[in-house]
């Protein structure tokens, strides 16, 4: 883009016309109506879409949807999801049905929010949710286990059914 | 009344002295603190923020909070830096905008006891020397920091100096020869019995107040600390107490000039009316006169604010093109006019 400069006429060169623009711009501000957000005390509304932490989601039976696959674990990439399969013994609530894992961490510290592990989940058990502002009083603590990580996802209510004629 | 009787006149003289300057400079000092937190606020408002409002109702807390974080803070001296000099650029840049409130009549009288610190016959040169010195604190700033960008500031700092310094100084002389002293108290007299004397020297008022700007290193003339520029400029290397006493400084200055302005152009303590402009004759009255200078000098802070967040910053050599080829060869003009003027009247 090119700006045009024309040259200022004497009453613009005396400076004063861009005094009272701006006198005029400043106090139309002032007392506008103020867009700051008393954060704590008011809360944003989280837009549709948005992605926040990455939780697991049980479907309207009541199962882990999770199987194990390990591509979120593959996918992620800093690395902040570690799974671990139940083995050839299979989990214990699922019986043979499903590889259910038997533990499912995602360290909360490392994630970056970046929705692959949702996108690349073939079961679509992992979702990012609305939560932003994760606090914890250790790192520890910012590990979230998989009872942790299915109660905060709670029930997804998909109209998949796929263990209803099995 | 009677137990300062067996005082002499020269104890009495001192014991009033040193009252009124731990009142001025606790004044002064809060002053500074508040206005600080007004700068913040009229900013946020100009900016469709809130501003600080969490320590105490609507922040009113907040200069302690900050005072606080100031004084805890780590005091980082980078390697590099020329000590001493590093040591004693903030001192230099705080103490001459102190100095200068000593001069500054500002009330008439409380009790007896003059409202001014030292009354001086030469007032008005003291103040522009003392002024004069804070440039030092700037520039050896910028040569103690031994790095870029401190550099730089100090030496706009000094060109810039040099160059409004004197277009100041020349605005204020049709001033004395209206008035035909250089006592600050008899000036304020004479606008007392004539008025103010922003009507009858209105060019030098707007000279000097534009110098003002430039002097205080305020915006839109703020080169030596150009933020986004230079990083702060000559205060960059600094942290802790140092810092915040180059902070405290420039609002010093502020009020400094505030001062000025109200007691050469504005009036000083008087008012026209209600029996304001005459030497106050109860505690009631030279406490009103007290209150009035200070909404006086409260009002041109705020319009210093103001202007802080309303202007874009010039550019440096139309700084120094404003400075010498405009506003220097105006005063003198003004200077010759008002000779003249006063030359036709007599």
């Amino acid at each position: 883009m090119i700006v045009k400069r024309t040259n200022l006429n004497f009453w613009e060169r005396l400076y004063l016309p861009a005094v009272l623009a701006g006198f005029r711009v400043t106090i139309r501000h002032f007392f506008k109506k103020k867009v700051t957000l008393q954060y704590p005390e008011v809360k944003w509304t989280v837009p549709e879409g948005y992605r926040g932490a990455p939780y697991l989601v049980k479907d309207p039976e009541g199962r882990v949807k999770c199987v194990s696959c390990q591509l979120c674990e593959f996918i992620c990439p800093p690395k902040a999801i570690r799974i671990t399969p139940p083995g050839p013994a299979g989990s214990p609530e699922a019986g043979n049905v499903e590889k259910a894992p038997r533990e499912f961490e995602i360290n909360m510290l490392r994630c970056i929010f970046c929705g692959l592990c949702q996108e690349v989940c073939p079961e679509e058990a992992i979702f990012l949710m609305n939560d932003y502002s994760l606090t914890g009083l250790s790192r520890e603590e910012m590990v979230y286990d998989k009872a942790k990580l299915l109660a905060l996802g709670g029930v997804h209510n998909d109209q998949i059914w796929k263990w209803k004629h099995k | 009344m009677a137990w300062f009787q067996h005082f002499s006149p020269t104890e009495l003289f001192l014991i009033a002295s040193a009252i009124k300057i731990v009142c001025v400079f606790s004044v002064v000092m809060a002053a500074v603190a508040y206005s600080v937190l007004a700068e913040r606020k009229i900013s946020a408002m100009i900016q469709d923020r809130r501003g600080p409002n969490r320590v105490g109702p609507f922040g009113i807390f907040q200069p302690v909070a900050d005072g606080v974080k100031a004084f805890l803070k780590e005091d980082f001296v980078p390697g590099h830096v020329r000590r001493a000099y590093f040591w004693l650029a903030p001192m230099v840049s705080m103490i001459p905008a102190l100095l200068v409130l000593a001069v500054i009549p500002f009330g008439s009288q409380l009790g007896g006891v003059k409202m001014v610190i030292a009354d001086l016959n030469v007032g008005i040169l003291y103040t522009f020397g003392i002024v004069s010195l804070g440039v030092y604190g700037i520039v050896l700033a910028g040569y103690a920091s031994n790095s870029k960008y401190p550099f730089l500031g100090g030496i706009r700092s000094s060109a810039q100096m040099i160059s409004y310094e004197i277009a100041m100084g020349m605005s204020v002389i049709p001033v004395f020869l209206i008035v035909g002293d250089l006592n600050l108290g008899q000036i304020i007299q004479y606008q007392a019995e004539h008025g103010w004397l922003i009507f009858f020297a209105p060019l030098s008022f707007v000279i000097f107040l534009i110098s003002s700007f430039a002097e205080t290193n305020r915006l839109p003339f703020d080169m030596p600390e150009s933020e986004q520029e230079l990083v702060g400029g000559y205060h960059t290397e600094y942290s802790s107490m140092k810092f915040a006493l180059f902070f405290m400084g420039e609002y010093a200055n502020m009020i400094a000039a505030s001062s000025m302005m109200v007691t050469l152009f504005l009036g000083g303590w008087t008012l026209p009316f209600a029996g304001l402009n005459r030497p106050a004759d109860s505690i009631g009255m030279g406490a009103a006169h007290l209150v009035i200078f200070m909404a006086k000098v409260a009002a041109l802070m705020g319009m210093f604010i103001w202007v802080r967040w309303m202007w874009p910053r010039f550019r440096y050599d139309q700084l120094m093109d404003l400075g010498w080829r405009r506003l220097f060869p105006l005063a003198l003009a003004n200077i010759i006019a008002t000779a003249l003027w006063l030359w036709m009247a007599a």
